[in-house]
């Protein structure tokens, strides 16, 4: 899950970082012979989604039956996620062969700057928007999960893929397309630095947030001290394994803190390093930092949740 | 509307297991399938149950009792473990409300677990997917079996009779009286998650004495002391009555 959503968030970014260049040089310089960035910078992305949705098979009991689930897509978030996501690397893999297309005249004379690369890069935003909201409410709409269960999940969840897709434009630019670079990296900044805002916002409501259910709601037994003495097992079982971690409260803290450094602040720096010296390295660093920063926010983030179930698994014998 | 549901008497269990081990035996050879153990004589053991039974300390000593509490799926009216389900697999029957897995539809991608506040929902390690009470699905409706057996395992195991099942739907039902009468409640109302399966507090039975019950006060003076003597000179009720 930790693979799967990060890689997705990237890939997504990434290509909401492509389409969004693709306007600023159409307005402000025409589109210029950068058909070669386009064209790898979809691959990628394509290659980053795809990549997620194999790392999802990983977690299924079933992987054979994983076509059954698209099936309940009017009721479950997941059903949704799984139907919107080969749509984005159709859409996105589209976007890439558009570009192709339009920036090797021989093939196809006629294509060549006409707007049909803004209009599938329209249908494929719109597509990628829905996409982080499906992955993102299928946390968020657990309503007992109260670390979740806001629409901050939701920002979070965008405006994190979409930092690190744009941090990864800029170093992709730099090798490719060095005159978009600029625009790039100036927006994975401002993008990054939202997605603190946000992200913080959401730490800071989960500290302050009280537990509604209790051992008295658990039980229903109205008294202030009610300690488990057993949980009708000896050894663990499913409900010890899947909803627990063993992290400590100090190293949880440390993994706080480490996310906090790597996904914003750092790849901040980094960014305009390599920007003022213009070095596909010192960017590409960047974007790594970052990468490694989500997958501990991503970490961070599941272990945080405190499942009510546990309220019922506190003690063994 | 049917809603069958188990209505389980805190009062009178008394933490035996015998539910867990019969729903065990029942289920691992029913239409569930096995429920796989793992190392059950081992260092280590775990295995898959539908049922589980909990003992909770309520108080600090010398101030406390212990309750045990039975808890298995709740069948919740509105069961937020079936929606999220990308399948299909976890589904609520429309005419008797038991909320099932179809074993083979689960793709064991594990969210309905999570979707389940009550952590009633345990992956079968072996089989890979997701398995939950059926209450004793083929069982109740076996018209091979004599009426008196068509209940669920656990029911019919307990030596207590903490476990009533029935039709909650229905008013005049068992279970219905008896969470009407005797003051049945759902499990974590907060989420609103309507579970059927409810639960029967600890009750304790007093008898009620005041103070002045203690004397005797309908004609007190009969007996404790003497008879105050009067202005009166004729026979009263008292002199010639007695009960």
């Amino acid at each position: 899950m930790i693979v799967l959503t990060t890689l997705i968030g990237v890939g997504q970014g990434l290509f909401l970082a492509l389409y969004a260049g693709e306007w600023y040089m159409r307005i402000h310089s025409g589109l210029r012979d950068s058909g070669e960035f386009y064209v790898t910078a979809s691959v990628l992305s394509v290659g980053l989604l795809i990549a997620g949705l194999v790392a999802s098979f990983f977690h299924l009991g079933r992987p054979e039956r994983a076509w059954r689930s698209a099936a309940q897509w009017k009721t479950s978030w997941l059903s949704r996620e799984v139907i919107v996501l080969p749509i984005v690397v159709a859409l996105v893999a589209l976007y890439g062969a558009a570009h192709y297309v339009a920036s090797s005249p021989d093939i196809a004379p006629w294509l060549v700057q006409r707007y049909w690369t803004l209009w599938i890069g329209g249908v494929a935003t719109a597509a990628v928007l829905t996409l982080f909201l499906c992955t993102a409410m299928i946390y968020a709409c657990i309503r007992f999960l109260q670390e979740w269960a806001t629409p901050l999940t939701v920002f979070n969840y965008t405006l994190l893929g979409s930092a690190s897709g744009f941090t990864l434009a800029t170093a992709l630019a730099q090798h490719y397309a060095a005159e978009m670079t600029l625009f790039f990296g100036v927006w994975a900044v401002v993008v990054t630095l939202v997605a603190l805002a946000t992200r913080v916002a959401s730490l800071i409501r989960n500290t302050r947030s009280r537990r509604k259910s209790t051992l008295q709601t658990a039980t229903g037994v109205k008294h202030q001290h009610i300690t488990q003495r057993s949980q009708g097992l000896m050894g663990g079982s499913f409900n010890t394994r899947e909803f627990f971690h063993s992290a400590s409260p100090a190293w949880l803290q440390r993994l706080m803190w480490l996310f906090l450094l790597l996904v914003f602040p750092v790849p901040i720096l980094l960014i305009v390093a390599g920007l003022s010296v213009k070095m596909t390295g010192i960017l590409t660093a960047a974007f790594v930092a970052q990468y490694i920063g989500l997958l501990a926010e991503r970490w961070f983030f599941f272990a945080q949740a405190q499942h009510p179930q546990n309220l019922y698994y506190q003690t063994m014998g | 509307m049917t809603q069958l549901a188990l209505v389980i008497d805190l009062n009178v269990c008394v933490g035996c297991h015998a539910c867990v081990t019969s729903c065990k035996e029942w289920n691992t050879s029913g239409v569930a399938g096995y429920l796989s153990d793992d190392r059950p004589y081992g260092e280590d053991p775990t295995g898959t149950f539908f049922n589980r039974v909990q003992t909770f300390e309520v108080g600090e000593y010398p101030n406390c009792e212990t309750v045990h509490f039975p808890k298995s799926c709740l069948h919740c009216e509105d069961p937020p473990c079936v929606p999220v389900c990308p399948t299909g697999a976890s589904y609520k029957r429309p005419e008797d409300g038991i909320v099932l897995v179809d074993y083979d539809k689960c793709i064991g991608c594990k969210y309905c677990a999570w979707a389940c506040p009550y952590g009633v929902r345990e992956i079968d390690t072996h089989q890979k997917v997701m398995k939950k009470c059926t209450l004793c699905i083929d069982r109740i409706y076996d018209e091979a079996l004599p009426v008196s057996e068509r209940k669920p395992a656990c029911v019919l195991a307990c030596p207590t009779s903490a476990r009533l099942f029935g039709d909650i739907h229905d008013p005049d039902s068992n279970v219905s009286v008896a969470i009407r009468e005797e003051g049945g409640y759902a499990l974590m109302p907060e989420w609103g998650t309507k579970p059927a399966n409810h639960y029967l507090p600890r009750r304790k039975t007093r008898i009620r004495i005041h103070e002045d019950e203690l004397v005797r006060s309908d004609n007190p003076l009969k007996k404790e002391r003497e008879r105050p003597v009067g202005p009166v000179r004729e026979q009263t009720l008292d002199d010639v009555t007695s009960w």
